[in-house]
This record gives C-alpha cells, structure tokens and sequence, in this order.
C-alpha cells in the first residue's frame, strides 16, 4: 500500500474538518466577537485537529497503531486551549461594563475546546468513508466523504447547541415602579436607589421583565447566579446600557423572587425595545455548568409536589 | 498591580439630619436641605465610583458594590 493511495481521505478530512471547523465558528460570533485574530488562531487549531482525525484510518490500515496515541496528544493540547481561552476572557472582564462571569467564561472555553474534537471527528469519519467508501471511482468517494461530513458536522453541531433561557422559562415585561426609594418588578424589591434623579431615569427608561420558570429543574437553574450574570452580559452588550467609570447607578441587575424561584431583572438599555429585551433573554444560552435537574431525583420530584 | 478598593461597606454618609447619624467610620457630610443633599451624594457617588442608597429617614450612603 503507497502513500498515494491515502492522499485523498487525508485531504477530503483536513478539508471537511477545517470547514466545520469554520461553520461553527460563525455562529457563536456573538458569544465571542473578536474577529480576524481569534479567528486565525481557532481555524489554525481546527486544521490540526482535522487533520489528526484524518490521518487515524489511514494510519490503522498500515498497522502503525502507535499513530493512534497522536490522538492523546491533541487531546492535550486542546485542553490548553480551554485554558487560554478562560485565561484571556477573564483577564478581559475587569475592563467589561458588565462582566461575564466566571461560569459564562468556563462555558464558552468548554466550548471552544469541545469543537476542536468535534473537528476532529468529522476529519476521522471523513476520511474513514472516503476510504471505505464502496465505489472505486474519484468522484464517487469524493462524494461520499462530502455526504458523510455534512451529515456528521450538522448532527455533532445541532447535538452540541444545548438549550436557550427561553426553553427553560417563559418572559414577559413588567412594569418598573419604586416603592419609597426601592426599586420593585411586580412584587420583588430589586435594590434601593437614593437619588431622585436615577429613580426617574430608571421610570422613563428602563425595563423590566420577569422570568418564570417551567418547572423546578428551570427554577433551580435560573438560580444560579452565574447564569443570571450571562443573561445581563447579553442583554447589556446586545441593547447597550446607561453604565461607565463612575456611573454604577443604572447597573442592570436580577434577583430571585424567593418565594417562587421567579427571576425579576431590571435594565437601562439605550435603546429600550422591550421586544429585543425579551428576545435576547430568551436566546442567552443556558450554561452548562449551571444547570440544575432536582427533577431527576427521587427526593427532588417528592419536594415538587 | 492590582487596585485595592473597599467594597460592601458604608464609604460617605450624606444627611439633613444631624441627629439620626453619629460616631461610625465613614465620612459625614451634612447637608442644608434636599437638594444639596442629593447634589453631593451625586458628587460622591461619581468620586467614589458607589451608589446613593436612600436610608428613608433623611440619611443617604455610598457604598461600593
């Protein structure tokens, strides 16, 4: 067997996995939006990883079975890099208005190494069914390989896209009123604000909207401050806010009704759209390390009831 | 190097009532009537990058958050 004759898998796997590689990359621009550098740097890492999942087959077909342990080592370095993506995003949020969070942070570089693998994958199953493809004509396994790499990208990329707040949680707008000089959504007390004129910037602009939770898994996960944090970064950098230095007055905020779990937030955006309010809640993705499911206990579904 | 900055704790007391606020650690600042009051605590709260917190019974803080 020559080395001519493992070319095209090898190929048609680097391509589909740097491809899906990209694919993935565009779109969670809004996650992570830093253009042309972040960009080289991750459809650099996708290429490599593409290009171990592709070279795996052919390796095992001539027996080098030592081959398989590159796999270890890329697993490796991928690690690193959810840890340079956690390192530079956290060293970027003392200079965010409204801060991410840590466990918004862990979520997107666990995301980021995940689809390294996922690339990976589809480069290994690429190449694997371009040579174990059954027709013996070029065109024919090119196609083949293409088939099986489109299928494999969109099932790993739907499979990975998890759940939404809206999935979790119905919104809706809320009124803001104050009462004496605490600031209230419906019936929760979100935080006190002294100064006349902020009571009256909060009443002519801002927006409130409540999140209630579908069940008691959604009410737990909802709870999480992590995840309310994602959801004020969101809105905060998607509608904009009335915040800067010295300027804390109109601090987007969410607390939890304790008695029902329900979330109440409050925010001064400069553009106040409340349909874009509601929309950007509902599209937050619901953070992984966040999520609660009391549900699937025993205990937990007796304390439902 | 990093900033180090108080947090959580009462930075200014701003108040018209000399009577409600005394002793303490934080700074008192007293006020001629309503609208001086929330001038400084303006002034203040922008300095010291805090919120105005309305205690109710005519005293208003600063605190950092």
């Amino acid at each position: 067997m020559g080395f001519s004759e493992y070319v095209l898998p090898i190929l048609l796997g680097i391509f589909a996995g740097t491809v899906a590689r990209l694919y993935m990359l565009r779109i969670d621009y809004r996650q992570y939006p830093s253009y042309p550098h972040g960009y080289t740097i991750h459809l650099t890492m996708g290429f490599i990883a593409a290009a171990l999942g592709a070279v795996a087959i052919p390796a095992l077909l001539e027996t080098d079975f030592v081959a398989v342990t590159f796999l270890g080592l890329a697993a490796q370095q991928f690690r690193d890099i959810r840890n340079i993506e956690r390192q530079s995003l956290k060293e970027m949020e003392a200079t965010e208005l409204v801060p991410r969070g840590e466990a918004y942070i862990e979520g997107i570089a666990r995301v980021f190494e995940a689809r390294n693998y996922l690339a990976m994958l589809i480069g290994l199953l690429t190449s694997a069914a371009v040579q174990f493809s059954p027709w013996s004509a070029v065109n024919l396994k090119v196609l083949s390989g293409g088939i099986i790499g489109v299928i494999a990208a969109l099932i790993l990329n739907q499979g990975m896209r998890g759940l939404r707040v809206g999935d979790i949680c119905t919104v809706r707008a809320v009124e803001i009123r104050f009462d004496g000089p605490l600031l209230c959504v419906d019936d929760v007390v979100l935080m006190n604000v002294g100064l006349k004129e902020a009571q009256k910037t909060f009443l002519c602009h801002g927006l409130g909207a409540i999140l209630k939770p579908i069940d008691d898994n959604a009410r737990e996960t909802l709870g999480n401050i992590g995840q309310r944090q994602a959801i004020l970064h969101d809105v905060a950098s998607l509608l904009g806010t009335r915040l800067d230095v010295g300027e804390k007055d109109f601090t987007p905020i969410a607390r939890r009704d304790l008695k029902t779990g329900r979330i109440a937030m409050v925010i001064v955006p400069i553009e106040p759209d409340i349909e874009a309010l509601i929309e950007t809640i509902n599209r937050v993705p619901l953070l992984e390390t966040s999520r609660r499911k009391p549900l699937s206990s025993k205990a937990g579904r007796a304390a439902a009831d | 190097m990093s900033d180090i900055t108080i947090k959580e704790s009462i930075l200014a007391v701003i108040t018209v009532n000399r009577d409600s606020v005394g002793g303490g650690g934080a700074p008192i600042f007293y006020a001629m009537d309503q609208d001086e009051q929330s001038k400084i605590s303006l002034y203040l709260a922008r300095i010291l990058n805090g919120m105005v917190h309305d205690l109710g019974n005519g005293v208003y803080i600063i605190v950092k958050h």
